[in-house]
């Protein structure tokens, strides 16, 4: 179920677009939904986005399996999306993803043992100069090496 | 250095009202809610000034917004693409993060002159950063009474508008980003008719990159001669670069066009020790690989650079040194554009799919001696044959680090491994 304070956010995005164009604001509710139901989508919630924008669920299913950052299966309470680009690869983002991938014992793709966190190769963030670098919810994490990554992890609860 | 879009970056609180307006922000835009200033003042301006878009295609802005049919009646669009996806490049971002009021004040003066009374800036969905503090500038400019309806008693109306994408590279082009602005997929839509005449939501609309926008206010406050002397012949100005990869101090800049690489090489700390350049992506990962000796003889500028070989394209300087292997770094730029392909056209969404697969043969140790010019075929199929301008941008990279390192790509075959010893 998508919660009142969900819909009063998603209704703060109508607002933006003009009369009849609120599907303007699927991809932010998804965006919101999914926040609230631990970084994943379901069939029935993206039905409850159709019906509350008034628009077809198929559409709302296109949009939710056409952009990378929407979940259809459950993810770790925290993603770690590591950059893997040319420009962080050229500062040994490799190096530092498979160090990830040892110390928490997960492949990259997959969920930790204690559900804590995934995490996720993805393309250029747009922070390259920062690189190697990696996203955790909202932050940027830049110029990482194996002790910065540590005191990150610890901080992960 | 630093005297466009990144003017304040040394100052405290950079991105605030407060620090815009002292170093002459919303000047122009007062101007024009006074009446001093007509759409065609600013468009000879801009014209004068030499400023090209941002965004990669190097298009002359002036020209492009003379485009807008402005005495259409019905609403139009400005829109600002802050989806900054080019592999190498985050320019605008620190624009977004540091002087954000430029972008508004930038495209609401776009607003005016072609008669467009809502704008949207579109963010890609992972920037929360960038989005926070523009939302931030924005409410300021909404306090100071700079933007909505009837500003301050006049005739002007411009309301703006955050948007949040969500992650697709593909929304950085113009068209799918439209798209995606109206709650689609992201695919692109065949031109003509282009946006100009069929824009968002059918609209006229016109799409600039934030750096293109964040020029503005200073071309008008300064003049367009002023833009256009810091600059060299045919691009005006200065540009912001992204200096990425084997560098001592990775870093944006903002330099006069024109500037020699070699120069913006050293602002980047140079090399690390000991290390020789080998070859430079000049202007994000879409453009083509040059040599070293080519790159070293080259000036940051539209024709330079297009002498050179390669192109302009996002500013966005990728730096190798000898310790890069090239066919583990063509590979992973192939894995990002099988990646992003949208899918609607099949030789991208086949062609990328076969580029990327036989690269990762060949890395794998498993590559064979015609992989080479088939590699190369399968690019020349992709480009020009499809909607939007990825293929070509897939099949850039393929051709150019085969054209310069064919011996490398050849060894790896034969042997099973890299050349290169420090390989990253
Ligand atoms: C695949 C692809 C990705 C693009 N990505 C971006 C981008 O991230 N940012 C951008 O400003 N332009 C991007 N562009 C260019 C835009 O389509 C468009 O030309 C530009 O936003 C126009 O603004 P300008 O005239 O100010 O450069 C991209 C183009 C293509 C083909
Ligand atoms: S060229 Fe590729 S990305 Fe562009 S429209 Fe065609 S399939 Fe989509
Ligand atoms: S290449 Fe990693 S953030 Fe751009």
């Amino acid at each position: 179920m998508i919660s009142n304070q969900a819909k009063k956010e998603i209704d703060f995005w109508v607002t933006k677009y003009p009369e009849g164009r609120q599907s303007s604001a699927v991809m932010q509710a998804l965006t919101i939904v999914q926040n609230e139901n631990n970084g994943s989508l379901t069939g029935d919630l993206m039905q409850e986005i159709a019906d509350h924008l008034q628009m077809p669920a198929i559409s709302v299913q296109e949009v939710a399996t056409f952009y990378e950052n929407y979940n259809h299966k459950p993810v770790g309470k925290h993603i770690i999306r590591f950059c893997h680009n040319i420009s962080c690869m050229l500062n040994g983002s490799d190096d530092l993803i498979s160090y990830l991938e040892e110390k928490l014992q997960v492949k990259t793709g997959e969920i930790s043992k204690d559900g804590l966190v995934s995490v996720k190769k993805v393309e250029c963030l747009g922070a390259c100069v920062g690189g190697p670098m990696c996203q955790i919810g909202d932050q940027y994490y830049e110029h990482l090496t194996p002790s910065k990554l540590d005191n990150i992890l610890d901080d992960l609860k | 250095m630093n005297e466009v879009c990144f003017k304040n970056l040394d100052k405290e609180n950079p991105a605030s009202f407060a620090t815009y307006e002292s170093t002459g922000g919303y000047k122009i835009w007062r101007k024009i809610l006074n009446g001093e200033m007509s759409p065609e003042d600013i468009l000879a301006e801009l014209k004068a000034s030499g400023l090209r878009g941002r965004g990669g295609a190097g298009f002359p802005t002036g020209l492009k917004w003379s485009f807008m049919p402005r005495n259409q009646e019905g609403q139009k669009y400005v829109v600002c693409n802050s989806d900054e996806g080019e592999p190498g490049t985050c320019h605008d971002r620190d624009i977004l993060r540091y002087n954000p009021h430029s972008v508004i004040e930038g495209m609401a003066i776009a607003g005016y002159v072609m008669n467009a009374s809502v704008g949207y800036n579109y963010i890609r969905g992972e920037f929360m950063e960038p989005y926070y503090r523009f939302e931030e500038a924005l409410k300021e400019a909404y306090d100071a009474g700079l933007l909505g309806k009837g500003i301050q008693g006049s005739s002007v109306s411009f309301d703006l508008y955050n948007h949040l994408g969500a992650g697709a590279y593909i929304c950085g082009e113009e068209t799918a980003l439209l798209e995606s602005l109206e709650g689609k997929k992201g695919q692109p839509r065949f031109k003509p008719p282009f946006p100009a005449n069929v824009g968002l939501y059918g609209k006229p609309t016109t799409i600039n990159n934030t750096e293109t926008f964040a020029s503005v206010p200073e071309i008008l406050l300064r003049g367009g001669k002023w833009f256009a002397n810091l600059g060299v012949e045919n691009s005006g100005g200065t540009k912001c670069f992204s200096v990425t990869g084997n560098v001592k101090n990775p870093a944006n800049f903002e330099v006069p066009m024109g500037t020699p690489f070699a120069k913006l090489l050293e602002l980047a700390g140079g090399l690390k020790e000991g290390r020789v350049l080998k070859a430079v992506i000049p202007g994000g990962s879409s453009t083509p690989l040059l040599t070293a000796d080519t790159a070293m003889n080259m000036t940051m500028d539209y024709d330079s650079i297009a002498n050179a070989g390669s192109m302009l394209g996002a500013g966005s300087v990728i730096i190798m040194d000898d310790s890069t292997c090239m066919v583990k770094t063509l590979t992973r730029l192939a894995h990002f554009y099988y990646d992003e392909s949208c899918g609607q056209c099949t030789p991208c969404r086949e062609g990328t799919g076969w580029l990327y697969r036989m690269l990762q043969r060949i890395l794998d140790g498993n590559g064979k001696n015609e992989d080479l010019d088939l590699l190369l075929s399968v690019g020349e199929k992709i480009g020009g044959n499809t909607i939007c301008a990825l293929g070509d941008a897939a099949a850039t990279p393929v051709e150019s680090f085969i054209r310069h390192f064919r011996p490398e790509f050849e060894y790896y075959i034969k042997h099973g491994k890299s050349m290169v010893e420090v390989n990253v």
